[in-house]
């Protein structure tokens, strides 16, 4: 027989080391598709490796990845430490490049200085909603945020699809489906000259420090962490628990909202219906990656955009389906799930005359 | 308004809304069988694509359409052994554990299908279940298109709502899995063990969820394509709150649901050239939204879901 025991304090050791074991769990745990697919694994682990660190280009080109990836990872990180199921991310984004595209193409003129933070806010405020919906449709009437907020990524995606053919459809893009461009004023600039990394990234660097301060050092981080660990006591405690939901609810979105902006005016210039590849859904792994913490959002971005910069060169060499990529982050997420377990709980072996 | 009329007289229109409600009746059974023992199986959307691939691949590989039925149950019931072990002897966040096993699921299944076939520019097909043709029953007028020139899954899927309905109400070990859901504690201070029912619970109801994706690659559809699944776990998710957790209650949420979804298609052929027609597609989401909303206010929701229960705490 065996028996699980919960330790008395979660072993600290085992806290922070299970992100970082987790993410080369994962990677290791990658060698059996690998081999299933038939691909000599050293080299095409070597190939992964140098296809992030190979060249100022590649490694600019994973930057650019964690970019989306930071912005939604610290918007389910922010949502989740309050126990606010935001899995809408993935439209958030949207509704956040919309609204980019809405006033970003010649809506309003202005300088840079202007603009560019102009377009910012409206994705965030866009964003903003898009949670502040599923939030309200919970405290009003008790709808399940983890299912409206779901669902809405798939309506909110239909609705990309169809002002793309309709009012923010380009005139001229020859019958594409896709917005007009981001006038010059409001495009986040290039960090370095024929990379396409852009000024996103460090506004994400940016926002996780800010995000990091709140949480850590503020009382609005103390308020919505003492909501998410006990609502009832939080709610005795005076605090006006439904307010502090609902405002979370706005940060999160408004967080996914930007990396919605950050693409199309850092990385793309227009809008498609195929801005994301999921980067909502992934940013949940990276905060679960990131055990929650803003600054681990960083870490863990930057972990997940080299496992799909990398695992692209190498399926470009070596014919693996770049599934391989998803494949890792999933079993990553799993990986940490488990080891979190192990932090918490010790595994006894009891003999069974004990247990009886 | 005739036209609307016409579109509720005729056959055609009701035998739709029936096979649209297929894979919705097996999911929400699942998310049933799993939520009344006590575990949120968000892992429903990738079990859906594991029955989908699986369920094709095996009929694909063996010509036996009734062999890849029974793939996709086995591999849909090991993905929920997955969630199970990780949600109920470990205790793991059912949120985060049931959207891993959705990541994970259909990476997997998509890294297989490339991996099996990787150049293809026609995605293989196979021979789908057909329409039954009974004697004189699927002759006759209205019922006969209606029920009787089903595909054998349709009638699989009702089917499975007499068992569950059977097994929830009427046998003492569905007593137990609704007890389960409900006082833990109880079902353990009875000599029942709480971690066994659990697991049983959640692999049942996966296997169901699967044969929902098995509908789409062999019966509604013939091949395998990513995104085809398209959120209907979800939709399920939805479902089955608004169906208080009831078999009947499931069936009929399924069918409703069906019924909206084939008339969007027909008011959309109508009223195409007015309204653009992603308005449309948005339907069953929206629906899904509001179906929570509305029974939302008085669910009866199992009281130990989400809760991990531990023997000898409390």
């Amino acid at each position: 027989m065996i028996e699980i025991v919960p330790r008395e304090q979660p072993s600290r050791r085992l806290t922070t080391g299970v992100p970082l074991l987790a993410a080369i769990g994962s990677l290791l745990l990658a060698a059996i598709p690998l081999a299933f697919a038939g691909a000599p694994i050293f080299e095409a682990y070597g190939q992964m490796f140098t296809g992030v660190f190979g060249s100022l280009f590649s490694f600019t080109e994973m930057l650019t990845r964690a970019t989306p990836l930071i912005f939604t990872g610290l918007a389910a990180a922010v949502a989740f430490r309050a126990k606010l199921w935001n899995i809408g991310g993935e439209g958030q984004l949207y509704l956040g490049a919309m609204a980019a595209v809405w006033v970003g193409t010649g809506m309003i003129d202005g300088p840079p200085i202007l603009l560019v933070p102009v377009v910012l806010l409206a994705g965030a405020i866009a964003g903003g909603l898009g949670m502040l919906g599923p939030a309200l449709l919970k405290t009003r009437f008790g709808a399940d945020e983890v299912v409206t907020s779901l669902l809405l990524n798939f309506i909110i995606l239909i609705f990309v699809q169809m002002m793309l053919e309709g009012p923010l459809k380009d005139p001229m893009s020859l019958g594409w489906p896709q917005s007009e461009p981001i006038v010059d004023e409001a495009v986040l600039p290039q960090l370095i000259a024929k990379m396409r990394l852009h000024a996103g990234f460090l506004l994400a660097i940016g926002t996780a420090i800010i995000a990091h301060v709140i949480m850590a050092m503020t009382v609005w981080g103390l308020r919505i962490r003492a909501v998410g660990e006990n609502a009832a006591a939080a709610r005795h405690a005076g605090m006006p628990v439904k307010r502090i939901f609902l405002a979370v609810a706005f940060a999160s979105g408004a967080l996914a909202g930007i990396a919605g902006v950050s693409e199309v005016a850092g990385l793309k210039g227009y809008l498609t219906s195929d801005l994301s590849p999921g980067f909502g859904y992934t940013g949940i792994v990276v905060a679960m990656l990131a055990g929650l913490s803003p600054l681990g959002v960083v870490a863990a971005a930057l972990f997940i955009a080299s496992v799909f910069v990398g695992t692209d060169s190498m399926s470009r060499a070596m014919g693996v389906s770049s599934f391989l990529a998803d494949l890792t982050v999933s079993m990553s997420l799993i990986c940490v799930l488990l080891g979190g377990f192990f932090a918490r709980f010790r595994i006894r072996r009891v003999r069974t005359e004990d247990a009886a | 308004m005739m036209d609307i009329l016409q579109i509720f007289l005729s056959d055609s229109f009701w035998a739709a809304s029936l096979r649209i409600a297929t894979p919705l009746i097996f999911g929400v059974l699942g998310a049933l069988l799993c939520e009344r023992s006590g575990v949120l199986n968000l892992g429903i959307e990738g079990i859906f694509v594991v029955g989908a691939m699986m369920g094709w691949l095996v009929a694909y590989l063996t010509g036996s359409l009734w062999l890849g039925v029974i793939a996709a149950a086995l591999s849909g019931g090991l993905f929920g052994l997955f969630h199970a072990i990780l949600t109920v002897p470990l205790g793991l966040s059912q949120h985060v554990s049931g959207l891993g096993i959705t990541m994970f699921a259909t990476a997997l299944m998509s890294f297989a299908y490339r991996t099996i076939f990787p150049q293809v520019a026609t995605p293989p097909r196979i021979e789908p279940f057909r329409a039954l043709d009974i004697p004189v029953l699927s002759d006759l007028p209205f019922l006969g298109p209606v029920l009787f020139q089903q595909t054998a899954l349709t009638w699989l899927a009702l089917l499975m709502v007499g068992l569950v309905w059977y097994l929830m109400d009427r046998t003492a070990l569905g007593v137990a899995i609704k007890a389960v859901g409900d006082n833990p504690d109880a079902v353990n201070a009875q000599g029942l063990s709480v971690m066994r029912l659990r697991i049983g619970a959640v692999v049942a109801g996966s296997a169901l969820m699967a044969l929902g994706g098995a509908f789409l690659t062999m019966s509604a559809f013939d091949a395998f394509f990513f995104g085809m699944v398209n959120g209907r776990g979800w939709i399920c998710i939805a479902l089955v709150i608004f169906a208080s957790w009831q078999p009947r209650k499931a069936l009929l949420g399924a069918l409703l649901f069906g019924m909206f979804d084939a008339l969007q298609v027909r008011l959309q052929t109508m009223a195409g050239a007015i309204v653009p027609g992603q308005v449309f597609l948005m339907v069953p989401y929206v629906l899904s939204i509001i179906a929570l909303i509305i029974a939302a206010r008085k669910a009866d929701y199992p009281r130990a879901l989400l809760k991990p229960w531990f023997k000898g705490q409390r």
